[in-house]
């Protein structure tokens, strides 16, 4: 894929500047992996959070989203970090522990103290918002 | 297992050098551009995994250790060291790959796109969460780089394709979770090559092929074209796309069920306006009398020059239209058409309503279960941590203002469900229980007083209205009825939110639902009272008069009041109340939206509308008027007074409520008023399409006797009326025969809960047993390590070494 056209930055996404994952979100659906989106990119970006994406597609891209040390689980530091974001840091420590413990609980199936991929999968089917939720409108 | 011995027995260990590994056991070169830097990193940090795992260890293993039984990945006694080789076993496993190899995508959509076009045993459970893991059986196709390189898996996998239909490799492109371009790249190789035909076929065969599939690609050329203009057409994309990125899903499902209740409108005036009433219009009675002069009245009332009109009830006639005159009708004129249709208006008109009505039943009950379907799973109410986490981010959000209300709002839920589970862990005093328990039957016992008393003052001005009987022509006093009604649906309600400050509810939705079940109680009596207002005293007030046209206009004056004051409330409720907020407190206070009390409305509204039908055919044409109204007003009002509730909203759990209330109090009341209507009320005999009949349906009796008299060739016709339709007998057994299939259904769910139940024990199990075969496999390799260490010269067998350790275990 080497037709490059125009390359966007992340802080050129301007009207999603707000969404505490947009780093995130440039990093996965980005050919380095560092952020910087080529046209191709950004398509594949809004294809997947299109209305039509199929459940299981979203929940693939939006594990990858948070996993931020990109080890293919969602481990408890992944966990709190995306605790954190979504909070803006506005709660304690013990609470977002205590929080992210709860998680795993819940939604880890074997037990390892981390969550794969297939984990996230059958919690993600257990939530008839994700489909609406992680969709942005064009 | 044998297997897995042999892998393990397979992998080169080369300890003495950590900083020269390969990336992974197999090779990465072809490898999807956007995994090539993290494959890079990947393999730089399998040889830091050591001192990262510490770190995280730390953490997890006290994490761990405060957790019930769970084996945590890193053992209670504390962080070890896991050797080079365990960590490149551990980066080759199938649930690692998945993540950062394109060869293994392609070779978990291959194992599916197989299974698809075999279709091989039982069908599976419900499509639930396909795994993401390679299957097993592509284990060596997986990990052997050898035996395929990633173009042959890639040939694979288009092979497998093009034995699928369209649909069906349409489906699986959409879900493959590589790039567009790549995608594309995969549907034009399993396409039917074109080239080939060419070569096959000479003469009118493949002229015949070619033109077919060119025909085919036209067309679906057209089908895009088309479908990118109903999208340019579809109305307010714009404006429900700025609601939605201000407000939130939330706000947004309430302007989406405003665009439902349009499209159900469109879909049951559509019928009624081809076959009535343009056809009524084309062929108009005589006047009867003078019509009266249009005064500005008549909007609020729909009476006055309107009643005349193919507006009401009264003005269809009952007669056969265009037919050629054999006999003189009463006060029609003998029109003959040469080579017209005669068009039977009475049984038109009551087919035309049945079956309207129909078709918005069929269309309700389809969405409202495929809503369900969508939004309740089995066991959906657990994991309500993981899902305030993970899906309660709402990525449409573009405002900064908003998205910091985003923040807030899901800090609050989730403060509010750790309280919920320390209050859960605590048990709560008996007296303290038994004191709320109170206080909800009281407030419970106040609102259904407030209701009675609503309903009686309702039944009492009813009543009053008949006694003064106030004629046809004083058009402003029959206002009084609806502006009661009116003032009462509105006044009620905010007595309602009072009362309910008193009570103190655990969860909030279960205040939502509250709410919306006491106002759906006073809405669903004052209604009740009304029909039997129109259907039990009017008839017989109205004895010699056009009944139907009354309660026809009656309703049409509800309707108009009812905006009237809806448009009131949004100016008091919301503008006003911003105002006095903003002065009162200097930080912006402005008013929540309230989403279930405004969609009561649209669903009230609605209602009204079905009542109706029967008796003014184009109350759906003003139903869509005032909804495409009350859209804008809604908007402008939401845009400038309002922010988007603080509560948590689940807003496919509402819809589906929603949808629910819409077809269930609403359409089956309208329904059975309907039925009632058209089956036991003697219509009036000086007007409409019924004058000269005892019920209504007499109308559909009278052309089956028609039949029956016209000879055996339709003689099916009036067997199956008098067989299926009059007798009981075959709605006994419908219903029975729909019992039954609930029940096993009923059955069929709770077995398949059973099952996930069991494999959520085997999938725990499972893991224990990883866990231990991952610290089997590290103890293995340190005594490997530790006896190397102690004989560097000799060369030693690894076999003979394994067999010790295995069998020293």
């Amino acid at each position: 894929m080497g037709n490059k056209q125009t390359v966007f930055t992340h802080e050129q996404l301007e009207a999603y500047q707000d969404n505490p994952f947009r780093q995130r979100i440039a990093q996965v659906f980005s050919e380095d992996g560092d952020g910087h989106m080529t046209l191709d990119n950004f398509l594949d970006m809004f294809s997947v959070m299109s209305e039509m994406a199929p459940r299981d597609l979203k929940a693939y891209y939006a594990f990858k989203i948070y996993d931020f040390n990109n080890d293919d689980y969602i481990c408890v530091w992944d966990l709190e970090q995306t605790v954190t974001k979504l909070t803006r840091g506005e709660l304690s420590a013990e609470e977002v522990s205590l929080v992210c413990e709860k998680v795993l609980d819940e939604a880890d199936g074997d037990h390892d103290g981390r969550l794969s991929l297939e984990d996230f999968q059958n919690m993600i089917l257990r939530a008839p918002d994700f489909l609406s939720t992680f969709h942005i409108r064009i | 297992m044998s297997r897995s011995l042999a892998f393990v027995l397979n992998v080169p260990e080369t300890p003495q050098d950590p900083e020269d590994q390969e990336p992974s056991p197999y090779d990465e070169s072809e490898v999807h551009d956007s995994f090539h830097q993290l494959i890079r990193e990947q393999s730089r940090w399998v040889a830091e995994e050591g001192l990262e795992l510490q770190h995280r260890a730390l953490g997890a293993g006290a994490l761990g250790a405060s957790g019930s039984d769970r084996q945590a990945l890193l053992g209670p006694e504390g962080a070890p060291v896991y050797s080079t080789a365990t960590l490149r076993i551990l980066a080759s496993m199938p649930s690692r790959t998945i993540g950062r190899s394109r060869g293994a995508i392609i070779s978990q959509y291959y194992s599916r796109t197989v299974r698809l076009r075999r279709r091989a045993g039982r069908p599976q459970l419900r499509d639930v969460g396909r795994s993401a893991r390679p299957s097993l059986r592509l284990y060596d196709l997986e990990l052997d780089p050898a035996v395929l390189e990633e173009d042959e898996k890639q040939g694979l996998l288009v092979k497998e394709l093009q034995g699928l239909t369209v649909a069906q490799r349409d489906h699986m492109l959409r879900g493959m979770p590589l790039s567009l371009a790549e995608k594309r790249c995969l549907r034009e190789e399993s396409r039917p090559p074109r080239g080939k035909r060419r070569a096959r076929g000479h003469g009118l065969l493949s002229c015949c092929s070619r033109l077919r599939e060119s025909c085919i690609l036209a067309s679906h050329n057209l089908g895009l074209v088309l479908l990118s203009g109903l999208q340019a057409l579809m109305p307010w994309h714009y404006a429900l796309k700025r609601i939605g990125g201000q407000f939130g899903s939330s706000v947004l499902s309430y302007f989406l069920f405003l665009k439902t209740l349009l499209a159900f409108n469109t879909l049951l005036l559509l019928p009624l306006l081809a076959f009535i009433v343009a056809v009524q219009a084309a062929f108009p009675p005589a006047p009867s009398g003078s019509a009266p002069a249009f005064r500005g009245l008549e909007l609020l009332t729909g009476g006055g020059c309107f009643t005349h009109t193919v507006m009401y009830y009264g003005y269809y006639s009952n007669a056969t239209l265009n037919q050629p005159c054999a006999s003189p009708l009463d006060g029609g004129q003998c029109t003959p058409e040469a080579g017209g249709l005669p068009y039977n208006m009475p049984l038109a008109y009551l087919f035309t309503v049945g079956v309207a009505f129909f078709i918005t039943c069929i269309t309700l009950v389809y969405s409202m279960s495929r809503s369900f379907g969508e939004s309740y799973r089995v066991g959906s109410t657990s994991g309500v941590h993981a899902i305030t986490v993970f899906c309660s981010w709402d990525y449409k959000v573009t405002q900064k203002w908003a998205s910091r209300l985003q923040h807030d709002n899901i800090r609050t839920q989730l403060k509010e469900l750790l309280a919920e589970g320390q209050l859960r862990q605590r048990p709560r005093r008996a007296c303290g229980r038994l004191q709320q328990g109170a206080v909800l039957g009281l407030v419970w016992l106040l609102c259904l007083g407030t209701t009675l008393v609503c309903s009686l003052a309702v039944y009492t001005f009813s009543e009053l209205v008949i006694q003064s009987r106030v004629s046809a022509e004083q058009d402003g006093a029959l206002l009084a009825l609806p502006l009661v009604v009116c003032l009462l649906n509105l006044g009620a309600p905010y007595l309602f939110r009072v009362l309910a400050v008193l009570e103190r509810h655990d969860s909030p939705v279960l205040e939502v639902y509250v709410a919306i079940c006491r106002n759906l109680i006073l809405k669903v009596v004052i209604l009740g009272i009304l029909c039997y207002h129109w259907l039990g005293r009017r008839v017989g007030t109205l004895k010699d008069q056009c009944w139907e046209d009354f309660v026809g206009q009656e309703l049409y004056r509800l309707m108009v009041m009812d905006f009237i004051f809806t448009l009131l409330d949004t100016l008091l409720g919301e503008l006003v109340w911003r105002l006095i907020s903003e002065k009162r407190s200097q930080r912006k206070g402005k008013p929540e939206f309230d989403i279930a009390g405004n969609v009561l409305e649209l669903i009230y509204g609605q209602t009204l509308t079905w009542l109706g039908v029967l008796f003014s055919p184009l109350l759906p044409a003003m139903q869509i008027i005032k909804l495409l109204f009350l859209f804008y007003v809604k908007k402008t009002s939401l845009m400038a007074n309002c922010q988007a509730p603080r509560r948590p909203w689940k807003a496919s759990h509402m819809s589906t409520v929603f949808i629910s209330l819409l077809c269930f109090p609403s359409f089956l009341g309208a329904a059975v008023f309907l039925c009632y209507a058209i089956w036991q009320v003697k219509p009036s005999s000086i007007c409409g399409p019924f004058r000269t009949l005892d019920t209504m349906y007499e109308a559909g009796k009278v052309w089956v006797r028609h039949l029956e008299e016209a000879g055996p060739g339709v003689s099916w016709l009036p067997w199956i009326h008098r067989y299926l339709v009059e007798s009981a007998f075959p709605i006994y057994l419908a219903s029975a025969l729909l019992l039954a299939v609930i029940y096993l259904n009923i059955q069929v769910v709770k077995g398949q809960r059973k099952v996930i139940c069991l494999l959520k024990e085997q999938l725990s199990n499972e893991g224990e047993d990883k866990i231990f075969l991952i610290n089997k496999l590290q103890r293995v390799y340190e005594r490997k390590e530790r006896s190397r260490v102690g004989r560097t010269e000799e060369a030693v067998m690894p076999p003979a070494v394994f067999t010790d350790d295995w069998d020293a275990q």
